[in-house]
């Protein structure tokens, strides 16, 4: 077909194209094993979670009020832990979302050049900061502030891991809000100020509008986010499962039932080595359902225009 | 016209108190985050001493060191990188590269955008199930590498294809004119030409493997490790030994969550100073990928 291929003897043409359909195998398996990935964590938790549900009826583990799987007088109720999570992320997104939110239009709609340029990377930074020194951060400077203002908070609550966390995933809100919000086309605004609207109008009633979706995807995967945290609840919330939605109080949730087990010594195969899979099984299923809403509204706005 | 006059003023009004508004909300980000490096650095520095470096924790707070963590941590940092860096840019690669539009590319692609937002203790758990009761890998640094591995592959792919997919597609095709193939296309251009954009990827999924502690409390790190894994070097042929990988470990972040749980100040020193040291970590690794993304944007003018 070309000059320079017919140079190549036949036997050399074929291991050329040997070669290339075996490196193009080797890739292809390669952005498979993300797959297998997958496979293994679904498969792992979906096999020890049956486990655990040959011992718990289902209907025991989403009603029963406590959540106590290593005393002699075993409940299995996953409630208490759903609840600390429920708080803990509440908190975090009443941060988050009005900080991160008006941070998403300051810096697309208002701020000048060089403001957006320094005060991006320096927002991701506070993405980047270990969970595990936002957990000390918690309980050693942010619980004795708020002490001072409510003298009865005990040394582990809730209020001051879900605040954290809430300034922790202001990144997150930010800038896939300010991604939505630069997608939306110039026209639209330029057609506000056509109208006499002043450049707050046309962001709350133009701009935010149109980019919805798009601050919508990024709110459910802070959400998403928030509800997988750990580290900070772990060392800030206490880890005793508590069924309150007072968030003065110490709770566990979901993430730091797991560490507190992982931290004791529990014999493979029991029943107690077992509800660390449930907790983690109930866990994924709620982060994928979020994940997969947001990935649906992220997609509406990228198609929009 | 007055009343014109009186509307401008009062829009000019709202934009200003928005501003101020953004900026508030800006300085109470940026101000937390330096709450928290001078509360670390006003407890910890004082402790960062050449014995806190060089010591083994102890039972006594002003003996204890990090030298176990940090030896830990960069060699599960090793495994997690030969872990992920080749399989997270050939995934990358082929999916931008080679992948037809098919349901197999959209089950996989599908795949990686979920797996990004699965909770890093989710991977623990597996880990748990999978490398230490099936594999038998046992507690050792190869587990806790290959989890964090598996951990920041969707980051390093979806960093890869980011970057491949700026290359302009007439670079391809000038190779193609040649007589070249596709494969001699990516190792010698399209690879080449987005390795800046890869090598930014991959330090700042690095920099999230170092601070991760979920995943390596569930598989199980102890925290009171008196001894060094044996080292990958030896005097005596064949002066490279593997035996490191299957060694116990502990990293600087489980170092830091052990001392922080305990009720003595003392130790909750030393975590800040432990947190210290891995928070410099974590911000030099996430400047140096700022300032490459910087570089390479200016850069490049195809």
């Amino acid at each position: 077909m070309s000059t320079l291929l017919s140079v190549l003897s036949p036997r050399a043409r074929l291991l050329r194209r040997i070669r290339e359909r075996a490196i193009e195998l080797v890739l292809f398996l390669a952005a498979l094993s993300s797959v297998a990935v997958t496979a293994g964590i679904v498969g792992v938790l979906a096999y020890e979670s049956y486990g655990f549900f040959q011992h718990v009826p289902l209907g025991d583990f989403l009603t029963d009020t406590q959540w106590t799987p290593l005393f002699d007088d075993a409940h299995y109720g996953i409630l208490p832990l759903l609840t600390g999570t429920l708080v803990t992320t509440v908190i975090a997104l009443l941060v988050a979302i009005p900080l991160g939110t008006v941070i998403a239009i300051y810096l697309s709609e208002y701020a000048p050049y060089r403001v957006r340029e320094v005060a991006k990377p320096v927002l991701e930074m506070l993405s980047g900061v270990p969970t595990v020194v936002y957990g000390y951060f918690a309980l050693l400077f942010v619980t004795p502030l708020l002490q001072k203002i409510f003298p009865s908070l005990p040394g582990f609550s809730m209020l001051s891991a879900g605040l954290v966390m809430g300034i922790m995933i202001i990144p997150y809100v930010s800038s896939l809000s300010e991604d939505a919000i630069q997608a939306v086309p110039m026209q639209l605004r330029e057609g506000s100020y056509a109208m006499g609207a002043s450049r707050l109008r046309t962001a709350l009633s133009v701009v935010i509008p149109a980019a919805l979706s798009g601050v919508a995807a990024a709110y459910v995967l802070a959400m998403s986010r928030a509800v997988g945290e750990t580290m900070v609840v772990a060392i800030a919330a206490g880890m005793q499962p508590n069924l309150t939605l007072n968030p003065m109080e110490p709770a566990a949730t979901i993430t730091t039932y797991i560490v507190q087990v992982s931290l004791g010594d529990l014999p493979h195969g029991s029943i107690g080595y077992q509800t660390i899979f449930a907790a983690g099984f109930t866990l994924l299923l709620l982060t994928l359902a979020f994940n997969i809403v947001g990935q649906m509204l992220k997609r509406r706005f990228r198609q929009a225009y | 016209m007055r009343s014109v006059q009186q509307i401008i003023a009062r829009n000019k009004l709202a934009d200003g108190i928005f501003v101020v508004l953004g900026l508030l909300a800006l300085f109470i980000g940026i101000a937390t985050l330096l709450a928290l490096i001078v509360d670390l650095a006003l407890h910890g520095a004082p402790r960062l001493s050449w014995q806190f470096f060089t010591s083994f924790p102890s039972r006594f707070a002003a003996k204890a060191g990090i030298l176990s963590a940090w030896v830990g941590t960069c060699m599960v940092m090793l495994v997690t990188a030969a872990c992920a860096v080749p399989l997270g840019i050939a995934a990358g690669t082929y999916l931008e590269e080679y992948a037809p539009k098919n349901w197999v590319t959209d089950i996989i692609e599908i795949n990686i955008a979920n797996l990004a937002g699965v909770p890093s203790i989710v991977y623990g758990l597996m880990a748990l199930g999978l490398f230490i009761y099936q594999f038998n890998l046992g507690q050792t640094v190869l587990t806790a590498g290959l989890t964090l591995g598996l951990l920041i592959l969707p980051m390093v792919i979806i960093a890869t294809r980011e970057a491949v997919r700026a290359i302009p597609r007439n670079i391809r095709e000038a190779v193609y004119a040649l007589g070249g193939t596709q494969w001699q296309s990516i190792r010698d251009h399209v690879l080449p030409y987005s390795m800046g954009g890869i090598l930014t990827g991959v330090i700042i999924a690095m920099s999230r493997a170092i601070g991760e502690s979920a995943p390596i409390i569930t598989i199980g790190a102890l925290t009171f490790i008196a001894f060094l894994p044996p080292a990958p070097l030896q005097a005596t042929p064949p002066f490279v030994s593997f035996e490191w990988l299957t060694s116990p470990y502990t990293v600087m972040p489980i170092q830091m969550f052990n001392w922080v749980s305990r009720p003595q100040e003392a130790f909750h020193v030393n975590a800040a100073a432990a947190g210290l040291v891995l928070l410099l970590m974590t911000l030099l690794m996430n400047g140096i990928a700022i300032y490459l993304r910087y570089r390479f944007r200016k850069r490049i003018k195809w």
